[in-house]
């Protein structure tokens, strides 16, 4: 269990982190999901004590962080992958964390088989792959067995095999009671494994619920329609009122409207369709509209079509 | 909820992962041979110069000539090559990210700055203790060839053997100090050889008695009195000298915790 009351970050005139409170708690998989520099590195990085609050509090397990008896039996926490120094082998590297709070170095050897580096734990980090760096940090995240996991960005860098890995561990984790935190900008993955949402914008939580209350209250379903008489099309919807917007070549998007609505209205006007199909919200643009105006860096809608 | 047992992790543990941690790099294997070859075979070939050139020399020269000084001159290379391992220990955290994975096994930062002194000072008071001794032995045996030997129970000798052994080790948490304070590799051993080798050159470039004065009091001209059989004009008292050495030390180090405890990582 993770809680923050009235977490704050200021960073010189930039506050990052704005008096926010949360629970994250066991048994499911929560997603913390955000714009890039919305605050949430800087969350998890206070989670694990390594930068300092401005005001508020966050612990684990009741704790400050620093204050655990011996942490990595409560908390593993997998930050950027280089957090190794590359001139260590892998096996070392786990095995001096392992004595920090008097771990077995069998367990070490446990880890580094369940990540399947054990080939290469001999190995110094610093030739590693992203991906096995990324393996590495799991390794040390799972080395004291912890109930509480946090995974920053854990798919970076990982192969498809190892994608699909590491989100039947996350949900492992979770099915086993433990708290599992994970953050990512890939929505498709978030989609996947998260069963919570924290929602992060701007330094403010702008959403804490179930992913698919979430998706239910910020986005809803619209028709695609595809047809050779377009123009017509689109006025003839807009002056009845509806909101339409531009998708690819010879389509548009049609919001309010049943597609039986919209075939009726073709027909009475003897416009042609080629397509007429319900798309279902993702989670992707529920967080579009929510965070729209919580985006630390636009980009001009003309570049980014 | 917590799995596994919930013993609390101690001292003792924080300070077997630093030592292992200390050996499982290779800079500490190269660093510490370094230092042990050059260190001794500088002071060999310091002597061997002075020892060939020596009816050449002026009278005053002959007459400073300080068997315990003369010999371990080439205890300066092990400040150095001391002083870079003592930045690394802290500065390789940090230029490669490391310090997240270590703070995270021990958030404690003052049991952490705590153990990695300890280990350095027991790797550089050893290390330092060999080459001085090793320095020592291997001048003397050259001086003999001139009949200038002297040997460790002669006056002060054995202090000054010890010393150089005491003084490398200073100047190890010295430059751990100064990289915990700099937290880039580049800085903080220019930092360490300003402040050892830098500022002493200025210092002599000081008039008058105030001149002298405040160049008995820098940090390595202070600290390498130790290194003196007898007490000379040119500095301080040997344990007095090495004191202000130690008193810097224990600044640079307070200031390093305060720090340490107070930045974010």
């Amino acid at each position: 269990m993770i809680q923050a009351q009235g977490l704050t970050k200021v960073y010189g005139a930039k506050t990052a982190v704005d008096h926010i409170d949360f629970e994250v708690r066991p048994g499911v998989v929560t997603g913390f999901l955000g714009p890039n520099g919305a605050g949430k590195s800087t969350t998890m990085r206070m989670i694990l004590g390594l930068d300092h609050p401005t005001a508020g509090r966050v612990t684990v397990n009741g704790r400050r962080y620093r204050d655990l008896p011996a942490p990595l039996r409560e908390v593993g926490a997998l930050l950027e992958a280089k957090s190794v120094h590359g001139g260590r082998t892998a096996y070392n590297h786990l095995r001096c964390l392992a004595k920090a709070n008097g771990i077995s170095p069998r367990r070490v050897a446990e880890t580094l088989d369940l990540v399947g580096l054990t080939e290469v734990a001999g190995k110094r980090a610093g030739g590693f792959s992203l991906g096995m760096a990324q393996r590495l940090g799991i390794a040390a995240a799972l080395l004291g067995d912890p109930g509480v996991l946090l995974f920053d960005e854990p798919v970076n860098g990982l192969d498809p095999e190892g994608i699909r890995w590491i989100r039947q561990l996350m949900r492992s984790l979770a099915a086993e009671g433990r708290t599992v935190f994970v953050s990512s900008h890939l929505m498709a993955e978030m989609a996947l494994t998260a069963e919570r949402l924290l929602v992060i914008g701007k330094g403010r939580i702008l959403a804490d619920t179930t992913m698919s209350a979430f998706i239910a209250a910020n986005a809803s379903s619209h028709v695609r329609v595809r047809s050779p008489d377009l123009l017509a099309l689109a006025s003839l919807l807009t002056a009845r009122g509806c909101r339409t917007a531009p998708a690819e070549r010879g389509c548009l998007l049609v919001y309010g409207v049943s597609p039986a609505q919209i075939g009726d209205l073709a027909y009475a006007a003897r416009l042609r369709l080629h397509e007429l199909s319900v798309v279902q919200p993702s989670l992707e643009d529920a967080f579009m509209r929510l965070t729209a105006d919580s985006v630390e860096f636009h980009a001009h809608a003309r570049d980014a079509a | 909820m917590s799995r596994g047992s919930r013993r609390r992790a101690t001292f003792a543990q924080a300070l077997a992962a630093e030592w292992l941690k200390f050996f499982t790099v290779r800079s500490a294997f190269w660093g510490l041979l370094a230092t042990v070859v050059v260190t001794v075979g500088l002071s060999a070939l310091l002597a061997l110069a002075f020892v060939v050139s020596l009816d050449q020399l002026p009278a005053s020269r002959r007459a400073a000539f300080d068997p315990g000084a003369y010999g371990l001159a080439g205890l300066n290379f092990g400040v150095i090559t001391l002083g870079v391992l003592g930045v690394l220990t802290m500065s390789g955290e940090y230029s490669t990210g490391s310090i997240k994975s270590t703070l995270a096994a021990v958030p404690r930062r003052g049991r952490l700055l705590a153990a990695k002194l300890v280990v350095l000072a027991v790797v550089s008071l050893i290390t330092g203790l060999l080459v001085s001794f090793a320095s020592f032995f291997a001048s003397q045996a050259v001086f003999a060839t001139r009949g200038l030997a002297a040997t460790l129970g002669q006056p002060g000798l054995l202090r000054a053997v010890l010393g150089g052994g005491l003084y490398l080790a200073l100047v190890a948490l010295f430059s751990l100090g100064l990289a915990t304070i700099v937290r880039h590799t580049a800085g903080a051993i220019t930092a360490v050889l300003g402040l050892l080798f830098v500022l002493p050159i200025f210092g002599a470039f000081l008039p008058g008695e105030w001149g002298a004065t405040t160049q008995k009091f820098l940090p390595s001209t202070a600290g390498a009195a130790i290194m003196n059989a007898a007490e000379t004009s040119g500095s301080l008292a040997p344990w007095t000298g090495f004191g202000v050495f130690a008193g810097y030390t224990a600044i640079i180090l307070a200031i390093a915790l305060w720090a340490f405890r107070r930045r974010d990582a």
